[in-house]
């Protein structure tokens, strides 16, 4: 159906690429989206606001301007401060660095109310039942808090994955070589758009569908011993 | 930070504003029409309306609308007769190009979601508005749609700032939209920071207006407000 002409190792490395993009967002955008709800629930107010500019400023500006923002704009700031630091070399922000960042922070926003949500999910009662036994609140929060904050946070941050997934081919849009960037070049070689971006959309779906079939084996698994029906 | 700069790319940002209400409007507008029979067609008797349906939103969900545009914009021209049917003015047009595929991809995600304000209306509901001699269509019009558009509204309200921020993906193919124009400043002030922060100011004006108005009509909509 598909006669990719050759170019078939090209748009791998480009899935490679993708993929590589994807799941390095995906680590940091986790650890932004834990601090940015522990920021929204915490006692001081400074916090709370801070964290909800973060959210706000994401939720209201496209993606494709943030990532054009990091990578134009990035490199001025970041030089400017290393200047300021005393460091006078040119610092080059990557176009990967840059996709890292906008999109972990695009994710991390998402997951800042996903994990807010779980949190509050969790009765407070269980929390001090277990102070009143005498765990520690660190041993509170990795045994009682954090398995059913993860149970209630998968769908959303499972959804939010396939979003961020589905950006990274904005990144093309600053010359990462990534699957995007890939098929405009097999385009630019074969003449053959229509073949190659239809090939490209399906190997998206495809990843798509890999994520999703995760997403359900974690579900599963951290559904484990949780009835389906509620208990009255 | 230069301030000047800012102040100048504004006449010119709010130029390229045009084009982005312009684009999400139509786009929304053409969603919303594809997405009420795809919602129909994935919840028909019929196996292969169903089929149709559930592919044609799988695609446009399990892609990148930068895909979509491509495949549409580029794509199209790989075949002949396309390049001379009556249809190539308007294919070979980057406005028509990205509009079709915004509405493409937004009628997807919204039928979606009316799909699940139908299934949320009670079934003994529509069972009663038959026992009482309605015809489907007027069950649906009386009966279903209303609740199915108050159950859906949030949502929708979702789906319609997500177009507003996916229309800054007409830039890609040259359009001179909101994004566009300030891509095209920030390359020739070589002042990116201030460009674009205007720029992303004008599009967090318009999410915040488009959020508020969806509040509005929720308000408008809710018919237990009277009761309290």
């Amino acid at each position: 159906m598909f006669d990719l002409e050759g170019f078939g190792h090209l748009l791998f490395q480009g899935t490679l690429m993708t993929i590589r993009l994807a799941l390095v967002s995906l680590v940091f955008g986790l650890m932004f989206g834990l601090i940015g709800a522990a920021m929204k629930l915490s006692r001081f107010r400074f916090l709370r606001i801070i964290a909800g500019v973060y959210t706000a400023l994401i939720r209201g500006i496209p993606e494709l301007m943030v990532i054009l923002f990091i990578y134009y704009g990035g490199v001025i700031l970041l030089n400017n401060f290393a200047g300021l630091l005393g460091y006078d070399r040119y610092i080059d922000v990557s176009a990967f660095g840059a996709g890292v960042a906008a999109l972990s922070l695009t994710f991390g926003a998402y997951a800042t109310e996903i994990f807010r949500g779980g949190i509050r999910a969790v009765p407070t009662n269980q929390i001090e039942a277990a102070r009143a036994i005498g765990m520690s609140p660190a041993t509170t929060f990795r045994r009682i808090l954090l398995p059913q904050v993860w149970r209630f946070a998968l769908p959303g941050l499972g959804n939010t994955f396939l979003i961020i997934l589905k950006e990274t081919a904005l990144v093309s849009v600053i010359g990462l070589e990534e699957l995007m960037r890939k098929t405009d070049m097999a385009v630019g070689y074969t003449k053959e758009p229509f073949t190659f971006f239809l090939f490209a959309a399906l190997i998206y779906l495809a990843m798509t569908a890999v994520v999703m079939w995760v997403q359900q084996g974690l579900e599963k698994r951290a559904n484990r011993g949780v009835s389906g029906r509620a208990v009255t | 930070m230069n301030f000047d700069v800012m102040i100048e790319a504004l006449p010119d940002l709010i130029g390229g504003l045009w084009l982005t209400l312009g684009l999400v409007a139509l786009a929304l507008l053409a969603g919303f029409v594809i997405a009420l029979p795809t919602a129909l067609a994935r919840l028909s008797r019929l196996a292969l309306l169903r089929w149709i349906a559930w592919s044609y939103v799988f695609f446009f969900r399990g892609t990148p609308l930068l895909v979509q545009i491509f495949l549409i914009y580029y794509g199209l021209s790989q075949f002949e007769v396309i390049r001379e049917s009556v249809l190539w003015p308007i294919l070979r047009e980057p406005f028509w190009c990205t509009l079709i595929a915004l509405a493409l991809n937004t009628g997807a995600y919204t039928g979606e979601v009316f799909r699940g304000g139908i299934l949320s209306v009670p079934h003994n509901q529509i069972e009663a508005a038959r026992a009482i001699g309605m015809s489907p269509a007027t069950a649906f019009r009386r009966i279903i749609w209303p609740q199915t558009i108050r159950q859906a509204l949030p949502a929708y309200g979702n789906e319609m700032i997500l177009m507003v921020k996916a229309s800054s993906l007409a830039s890609t193919v040259t359009l001179m939209d909101i994004t566009g124009v300030a891509r095209t400043l920030a390359a020739d002030t070589y002042m990116p920071i201030e460009i674009y922060t205007m720029a992303a100011m004008i599009y967090l004006v318009l999410t915040f207006v488009m959020s508020q108005l969806v509040q509005l009509l929720e308000w408008k909509m809710d018919t237990t407000r009277a009761r309290a």
